[in-house]
């Protein structure tokens, strides 16, 4: 089963978000992304897969090398709309759920 | 840690939907609009007027740490059925965001999950857009804001 990527689980990493502050200034491929982390590299992997798959990143073949570029078109459309609104719901959701998981504890 | 909160906002309309389901059995997250003092913790506002039925009023208010007022907000209720619906209208006062018509639906998934289903229909297709950017306005994620200061000198 393919899960279906959706851009705010992209964005929500703090690995993917720093994933996309370094390819946003210059390409490069997985190699040198993975370079940046400690993280291990199958790890880095699966989250340049995870922004690919929301096209966040794109993938440039260059000679025997694929590069990363970043979407800036991907990312502004979801950064100027609907992200900050839909945190700030979803923050004040949670909280509500955590008061009334805690109400009913101690009922 | 994926958003639990789904918006859906199409273009060049006046009206979004929010919907989340809740761990939570029905009675609770009703309770959760119901009750001033819960309402208070989750919305991080004061609550001064709640009248949790027909007709009845509503005003929210935030001060900060000197006293002053910084947001301000009321509304009044129009139908009221407890573990059902509440269909209320809401202003943010001195802003020009205008008035807000919200349909809250209350569901029942299983005897301890449920689900919350919120229409907002603003006065018009620039309000919403208005207020859709308006967090986004105070800077709620520093590594978003950053994010974005990229993207706009790309672009």
């Amino acid at each position: 089963m393919k899960l279906r990527r959706d851009v705010f689980q992209a964005i929500a990493d703090p690995t993917r978000r720093a994933i996309l502050l370094l390819v946003a200034s210059q390409s490069m491929t997985a190699g040198v992304i993975a370079a940046h982390f400690d993280t291990a590299r199958p790890t880095i992997s699966k989250h340049i897969q995870i922004l690919k798959e929301c096209d966040l990143l794109r993938q440039e073949q260059s000679g025997r090398e694929i590069y990363y570029r970043f979407n800036p078109n991907k990312m502004k459309e979801i950064a100027e709309w609907l992200m900050p609104f839909a945190k700030m719901w979803d923050d004040r959701f949670n909280k509500l759920e955590t008061i009334m998981k805690k109400y009913k504890s101690t009922k | 840690m994926e958003q639990r909160t789904k918006i859906n906002a199409e273009d060049g309309k006046q009206e979004l939907m929010v919907s989340r389901e809740f761990e939570l059995p029905l009675e609770l997250l009703f309770k959760a609009y119901v009750e001033p003092d819960i309402v208070e913790q989750w919305m991080g506002t004061k609550v001064l007027t709640l009248e949790s039925k027909k007709h009845g009023s509503y005003q929210f208010e935030t001060t900060d740490g000197q006293g002053n007022v910084v947001f301000k907000a009321n509304g009044v209720i129009h139908e009221f059925s407890p573990n059902q619906k509440i269909t209320r209208t809401f202003e943010m006062e001195n802003t020009p965001f205008g008035v807000q018509l919200e349909l809250l639906k209350f569901k029942k998934l299983t005897d301890d999950t449920s689900k919350l289903n919120m229409h907002v229909i603003y006065e018009s297709v620039a309000h919403r857009d208005q207020v859709l950017r308006l967090p986004f306005a105070q800077g709620i994620n520093m590594a978003h804001n950053r994010l974005q200061d990229i993207v706009s000198k790309l672009t």
